[in-house]
């Protein structure tokens, strides 16, 4: 048996009946990382030292946590307590956190054991993890492709059995589209289900922490652990958060499905079209209703992310000025000159681009025109989608228009680029819970549907995720990585 | 609407963001297509609707205004790029 292939579920079972130790489950993961991370590049750091000290101190104590003894990795972008920081930026090369996140509290709260903090587009803006200033991320199907991004780090790590799961995070679509890139499974809660604080912000309105995971019951045992109001940070919801285990074994006889004709229309490979139907004659075999509904205001979508999300990263991104922490250049006039210096070795070419559309489109005479005027056509894609949902259970898309793209072929054009997340950035624009899961492969990469449900109905989508998951064999195959 | 050089330097400036010549001519003309792409909003009619900042029906929060632990300054400037007698230290400012 080998341990690093598990799920977080079917490690707990070997745990339970003393089967395996945390310390056996960490070497194996750790192992896995050193055999086969060479090839996918997946980490920005390991903290080999701090996780066998972890296991082994678990190993003669009473597993009382939920989570006791399984390892996990994070997107850079979570602060850890003394463990670097770097949202793979030069910017933030040699940034130590002096606190936890509250997602990682609780998450060691249940003695679950950190690996190490996955490789991103810097500051999350991206969608294939190529704008990292460190190094690119490869796809473990297929090394000449990208894993997506921005968590296209956390994405390919779990695919390629690095670890059993990831936390990740998603503005336009960076757990989603990368879950579907990779084929595991990639779930955003609804904006305001899952505490941000210590989190390093992109865009405030839209920035949401999910997981990505290898099957859809990992998604919601994580969840269980993760959701939840936190008084540190007053955009987290309080409502109660339900069990959402128990949401898995309930079937979806009489389910109400809703496909919207737009967003199969708006440039989707046929394979992946195909998939997807597919899949809407499996959900109906399975008790469900399927109809056609329309979004119309859902190709509105890209240009209000584009200036809502580069607006509020303008102004979240002045904090990294030289002064409190990061990189400065020393050699400067006075203090606006180290400013404009320390940002302009600081930051990648994306991160300068979005910075300067986001300014521009807040500066004085263009408020009205771009950042007022995206805000208005958000209002009118929420509306599209609580039209829909006033009628229906769930909206299914495919996740992406087309399976993983080949590193360097898209990174020149800014807008090119943006349109991986055609069909992801309208449920960011409405805040919406929304899950990718495996549906198929085309040439060896996989594809990815997306279930997207009403505002804190994140049950809805783990009853018909796992389903569809039990009732097919996409997430059995998984890719082939030499071990060396 | 195609951005001149001078006013990427405006917005550069106010960015706090130093750009050099080729950056300048490259985010001109790229910032000039991509506001060219989000003009498509225009077609919307937004006439009377309501601006959507975010989705949460929440307004303000409050908590009582008490003194809680944090961590401790040592802590905090040892990520500073430059420290002097427990304070941040900058260049001149006037």
């Amino acid at each position: 048996m080998e341990l690093h292939t598990l799920t977080v579920h079917e490690l707990q079972d070997l745990l339970a009946s003393k089967q395996t130790s945390p310390q056996e489950i960490t070497k194996a993961v750790l192992a896995r990382i050193k055999a086969v991370d060479n090839q996918v590049q997946a980490f920005v750091t390991v903290t080999e030292e701090e996780a066998l000290q972890l296991s082994a101190e678990l190993d003669g104590k009473d597993l009382s946590g939920k989570l006791a003894g399984i390892p996990y990795a994070l997107k850079d972008i979570f602060c850890t307590r003394g463990i670097r920081t770097t949202c793979s930026s030069r910017m933030l090369e040699n940034f130590v956190p002096a606190y936890d996140c509250t997602v990682v509290r609780k998450l060691s709260a249940e003695q679950a054991v950190l690996v190490g903090k996955l490789n991103m587009d810097e500051f999350a803006m991206g969608s294939s993890t190529e704008q990292s200033a460190f190094f690119a991320t490869r796809n473990p199907w297929n090394r000449e492709c990208v894993p997506g991004g921005s968590s296209g780090g956390s994405a390919a790590a779990v695919a390629a059995d690095e670890v059993p799961f990831a936390l990740g995070t998603d503005t336009g679509g960076s757990i989603r589209q990368p879950a579907a890139y990779c084929g595991v499974v990639g779930f955003k809660p609804t904006y305001g289900r899952v505490s941000r604080w210590g989190v390093i912000s992109y865009a405030s309105s839209l920035d949401q922490v999910g997981t990505l995971t290898k099957d859809v019951r990992d998604g919601a045992l994580i969840m269980n652990i993760i959701a939840g109001r936190d008084s540190l940070d007053s955009t987290s919801v309080d409502l109660p958060v339900p069990d959402y285990t128990e949401f898995l074994d309930k079937d979806i006889q009489g389910m109400r499905i809703a496909y919207p004709r737009e967003l199969l229309q708006s440039g989707i490979d046929e394979n992946i079209e195909r998939a997807v139907k597919n899949a809407l004659l499996k959900f109906e075999e399975m008790g469900a209703s399927v109809e056609e509904v329309s979004l119309p205001h859902c190709e509105y979508a890209l240009p209000t992310y584009y200036l809502v999300a580069t607006a509020e990263a303008s102004a979240n991104l002045a904090r990294f000025d030289g002064v409190r922490y990061g990189l400065r250049q020393a050699e400067a006039e006075n203090v606006i000159d180290m400013f404009s210096k320390s940002r302009a070795i600081g930051f990648g070419a994306e991160v300068k681009r979005r910075i300067m559309l986001g300014t521009y489109a807040l500066s004085s005479g263009y408020y009205d025109a771009y950042y007022l005027k995206a805000l208005k056509a958000r209002r009118l894609i929420a509306d599209d989608f609580a039209r829909v949902f006033a009628d229906y259970d769930l909206i299914v898309t495919p996740t992406t228009p087309t399976t993983a793209f080949k590193l360097g072929e898209q990174v020149d054009d800014p807008l090119t680029l943006l349109m991986n997340d055609v069909l992801t950035v309208p449920v960011n624009m409405a805040g919406l819970p929304a899950i990718s899961i495996p549906c198929g492969h085309h040439e060896g990469l996989p594809i990815g549907m997306q279930l997207i449900a009403k505002a804190f109905s994140e049950g809805t989508l783990f009853r018909a995720a796992h389903a569809f998951e039990q009732n097919t064999d996409f997430n059995s195959l998984r890719p082939v990585l030499e071990v060396k | 609407m195609a951005l001149t050089i001078k006013e990427v330097e405006h917005v550069a400036l106010l960015a706090r963001l130093e750009l050099d010549d080729f950056e300048k001519e490259l985010f001109a003309q790229q910032l000039s297509s991509i506001l060219e792409y989000v003009d498509k909003l225009n077609e919307l009619d937004t006439d009377g609707v309501e601006p959507l900042a975010h989705i949460l029906p929440i307004y303000n929060i409050f908590r009582k205004d008490e003194v809680k632990p944090s961590s401790s300054r040592e802590e905090i400037l040892a990520n500073a790029p430059l420290v002097e007698i427990g304070q941040y230290k900058v260049p001149k400012i006037m």
